[in-house]
């Protein structure tokens, strides 16, 4: 699912990138495997990936994390259990395991051990704090349909609420453009380290994703013309769907011209169109999507609609409603990324009910705690906890190794990352939060956070709690948060 | 098993929630008095008013004791903050009280004229433990938002136990926007509106008007004026909060509590000794704002510490999600503060500071909200197993609880879930 290079400019371009950085790091070696490998194949005009990351991990040595409780994320809890991180990497998960002289241990006894968690919907650095006029960068309010527009390009990397989600464990997230259009632009996947540009941020050859939004928001923006009378389409749940299936057949037309110009290698090239080109990678399947919608009925919409144009929904985003039609997203094998007890705050959030995210569980489908809030970031494993016991008090037997994977796994896969991220299985990132306590109490905090096997927060080293550039020189600043 | 027990005791008190009180006696509890924490304790609850509670208590002769089998019993949580039971839909302006734009008053408005105590928020925050909730206006067409209002959470016809309890406004940088544009417009209006008020009526009989507040708002806002009401105080900047103790040492007859307070930290020492409680969200721990950029979850326990009475809050959906004030107390113990003064934070605290005798705790003479829990009640898995107010035991439905019911398995095989419940 991954975005690939495939002409030899393009090759050779991100091979300067790599040359320039000096860097080894497995994304950007796996970059340039990808270009070289691709080299032969039909050629494209133009970069698909024309803003690469250039994350890499930081320094580390060789830890190991000895007697702590693990969750190792895909349903397994292991006792007193060792975990080994070297190399950036998961090495290796055991008992009483014997390392040599190089490698640091740190006694976990009485500590859990979990895969750092992933939030697939934040919208840290694109709404950040200061939540003030001139940061409101996460919706492009200017059409319904604004495809063509990308969060990271609005993401600012100073966002304190970054550090905030590091100290609850968060090692990495979506952010995402806001809901107020049909098509509101592509979301990037990054790494929760902070640094001075958005690319250094971005996790290595995440695919790109695509924001929907069902319902409310987009007739409320556009219909209601922000409260005057009239405003444009769409005014409806009705507008709302015929605006999608405008475009995507749109879309169908423009990768048909591309495709047919693609395989006769005649002519000029075929036009561009930013908007266009992200539904053509949807259509092709490079590209996720990540759907706002809150209603059963809505979303049962949206998956016919997905067939009529041939591509799949990823994962509904709030699905508040997902308990209802639990059934259905199992079978169509769509996740949910939900808040465990949000609410009421308008008519579609109103039949929200704390049971959503086990229901959807119990029902075999994919289920997520997401966050979409800077608050709600810093405590995800609470959220977990809650939906949890809910679940357990209405008859659902559910473990709390399982309900991990609401939290690490499942909300990799969505974002096309689980092959990275989101366990500890031996090769994975070390993508590691060493907690205090039981993750699903709420006395439990993230002691430690590694990210690709540095250690990037410590709660009793405060040269480990960073400290973004607005609130250098600011009240509080460097203080416990 | 505690929860057989309580579910056959449900069984013969449930029939309709008949609002009449009963004798109610728990042995053996782990009670949190909202002063103390007493193992073995025995609670009785007489005709609505707790009768005997803490230790070695003699059982009345005729007790039907219910065993908690060590199982933590407190108050009923008593939620500092909330706009529960004003506003059904957030979104939907016509089931939301909250705010009047386009009103012409301001301090007048009541928010009793709005609590609904059908509302389906109103269950939904009862079944999580939270008994009492103070119900505060939002803000409209001005600083002032109006008079909240105490209410218990049976969801009966009569469950608001105090109408006008407290006054609300709103300075810093909402203030600022609701009165012109800027800070030094805010106080102007305050000084003016405290002046009008606290000379009400004489002031409107030689005048024929006031300086800022027209001739009702000058009336509902003159007993906060005068001292005989509380005046709830939004704020978060140091420099803001500073000014309301100035503000306080000015008119020392002010009966004034802060809501907010991000950066009530920086300026802790001045408000214990100004004798001004603050009621805060713990989470709140970002810069979102140019005057939160002290915020810290590390606030409640150095307010504490200083000896300034704090109470905790949900500030983030304060209508719907008032019901997280218990989770937000355990974040609070994880962030420094005790797990005594937590609890207090969210039952004994909020009485005091709303002068709510008789709430918030467990005590000879208290009211009879009593919660009795399967585990540490601020824990994020544990909940109520029973909920009592003034000596009823409270159903544990809800419309959530329904929706839940309907549609735990999907099976449509024999008639629509809407056939269901």
């Amino acid at each position: 699912m991954r975005i690939v290079l495939r002409s030899a400019t393009v090759a050779a371009i991100t091979l300067g990138l790599v040359a320039c950085n000096g860097s080894d790091s497995p994304g950007n070696a796996s970059n340039d495997e990808t270009a070289t490998s691709e080299t032969g194949d039909t050629a494209k005009p133009f970069d698909k990936d024309p803003y690469p990351s250039t994350y890499t991990p930081y320094p580390s040595q060789p830890v190991l994390l000895r007697n702590a409780t693990v969750y190792d994320g895909i349903g397994g809890v292991f006792e007193e259990h060792d975990v080994l991180i070297r190399d950036g990497s998961i090495a290796e998960l055991g008992e009483s395991l014997e390392v040599d002289d190089d490698v640091e241990v740190i006694n976990a006894a009485g500590k859990f051990v979990t895969p750092g968690i992933i939030d697939n919907h934040s919208h840290l650095g694109v709404y950040p704090s200061p939540g003030v006029s001139a940061h409101q960068d996460g919706n492009e309010v200017s059409a319904p349909v604004t495809a063509e527009v990308w969060a990271e390009h609005g993401l600012w990397p100073q966002d304190p609420g970054f550090t905030r989600a590091l100290a609850g464990g968060v090692t990495s997230m979506q952010i995402l453009p806001g809901s107020a259009n049909l098509f509101g632009g592509r979301g990037v996947t990054i790494k929760n380290v902070l640094s001075r540009t958005v690319q250094g941020m971005k996790f290595p050859e995440a695919p790109y994703t695509l924001k929907m939004a069902c319902g409310e928001n987009p007739k409320r923006v556009y219909g209601y013309g922000g409260g005057g009378f009239p405003g444009g389409a769409p005014y409806s749940r009705m507008g709302n769907v015929a605006g999608y299936r405008s475009s995507w057949i749109e879309a169908q037309e423009y990768k048909r011209k591309w495709d047919a110009w693609e395989e006769d290698g005649e002519g000029d090239m075929p036009g561009r169109d930013l908007e266009l080109d992200t539904l053509k990678g949807v259509l092709e399947g490079d590209i996720l999507v990540h759907m706002h919608c809150y209603r059963a009925d809505e979303m049962a919409q949206v998956i016919d609609m997905s067939k009529e144009f041939g591509y799949k929904v990823t994962s509904f985003h709030h699905a508040v409603e997902s308990y209802k039609i639990a059934d259905r997203l199992a079978e169509e094998k769509i996740c949910s990324s939900m808040w465990a007890d949000w609410w009421g705050f308008k008519m579609e959030a109103y039949d929200g009910i704390r049971e959503n995210i086990p229901l959807v569980h119990e029902a075999g489908a994919c289920a997520i705690v997401h966050s979409d809030s800077d608050i709600g970031i810093q405590r995800l494993n609470q959220e977990a906890a809650k939906a949890l016991a809910d679940g357990r008090r209405a008859g659902l037997d559910i473990s709390k190794a399982d309900a991990w994977t609401w939290l690490s796994a499942n909300p990799a896969k969505s974002l096309g990352i689980f092959d990275k991220t989101g366990s500890l299985e031996a090769g994975k990132d070390g993508d590691i939060v060493v907690w205090s306590a039981d993750p699903f109490s709420v006395y439990a905090q993230a002691e430690k956070v590694f990210i690709d096997g540095a250690l990037m927060f410590d709660r009793t080293d405060s040269s480990l709690m960073p400290v973004t550039d607005f609130e250098l020189g600011q009240p509080g600043e460097g203080d416990m948060k | 098993m505690i929860r057989s027990t309580l579910a056959a005791l449900m069984a013969t008190v449930s029939l309709g929630y008949m609002a009449q009180a009963q004798s109610v006696t728990v042995t053996n509890a782990k009670l949190w008095t909202g002063n103390e924490v007493v193992e073995d304790a025995t609670v009785v609850i007489t005709d609505g008013t707790v009768v005997s509670a803490g230790a070695d208590i003699t059982l009345p002769e005729d007790a039907q004791p219910l065993d908690a089998e060590g199982a933590w019993v407190t108050p009923g949580i008593f939620s500092a903050f909330s706009r529960t039971g004003i506003v059904e839909v957030g979104a939907e302006t016509t089931t939301n009280d909250t705010l009047a734009p386009q009103s012409t008053f301001g301090a007048a408005l009541d928010m009793a004229d709005a609590f609904n105590p059908n509302a389906t928020t109103v269950p939904v925050t009862r079944i999580e433990g939270v008994t009492r909730i103070a119900v505060a206006p939002g803000f409209g067409s001005g600083m002032f938002g109006g008079r909240g209002l105490i209410a218990d959470t049976s969801g009966d016809a009569n469950s608001v136990t105090a109408s006008q309890a407290f006054s609300f406004i709103n300075i810093g940088e909402g203030g600022a926007a609701l009165t012109g544009g800027s800070r030094p417009a805010t106080w102007a209006t305050l000084r003016g509106a405290l002046e009008d008020a606290r000379t009400y009526p004489a002031r409107y009989n030689a005048l024929e008007d006031g300086d800022v507040l027209n001739r009702l708002d000058a009336a509902a806002l003159a007993p906060a004026s005068r001292g005989q009401q509380l005046l709830l105080i939004a704020a978060s900047r140091a420099s803001d909060l500073r000014n309301v103790i100035a503000l306080k040492e000015e008119n020392p007859q002010l009966n004034i509590a802060l809501v907010g307070a991000h950066e009530g930290w920086m300026v802790a020492e001045e408000l214990a000794a100004a004798d001004i409680p603050v009621i805060i969200d713990p989470y709140a721990n970002l810069p979102g704002r140019f005057e939160s950029l002290g915020a810290t979850q590390h606030n409640a326990e150095r307010l504490i510490d200083a000896g300034v009475t704090t109470a905790l809050a949900y500030l983030d959906d304060d209508s719907h999600q008032a019901r997280l004030v218990l989770q937000s107390a355990g974040n609070a113990v994880a962030n420094g503060v005790s797990h005594d003064n937590a609890l207090r934070a969210i039952t004994s605290a909020p009485a005091d500071i709303f002068g709510m005798d008789g709430l918030g705790t467990v005590e000879p003479g208290s009211r009879g909200d009593l919660v009795i829990w399967d585990g540490d009640p601020l824990d994020v898995m544990s909940a109520p197993v029973s909920v009592f107010i003034d000596g009823v035991e409270q159903s544990l439905e809800s419309r959530q609880t329904e929706l839940r019911d309907r549609y735990l398995t999907l099976d449509e095989s024999e008639r629509p879930l809407a056939y269901r419940r």
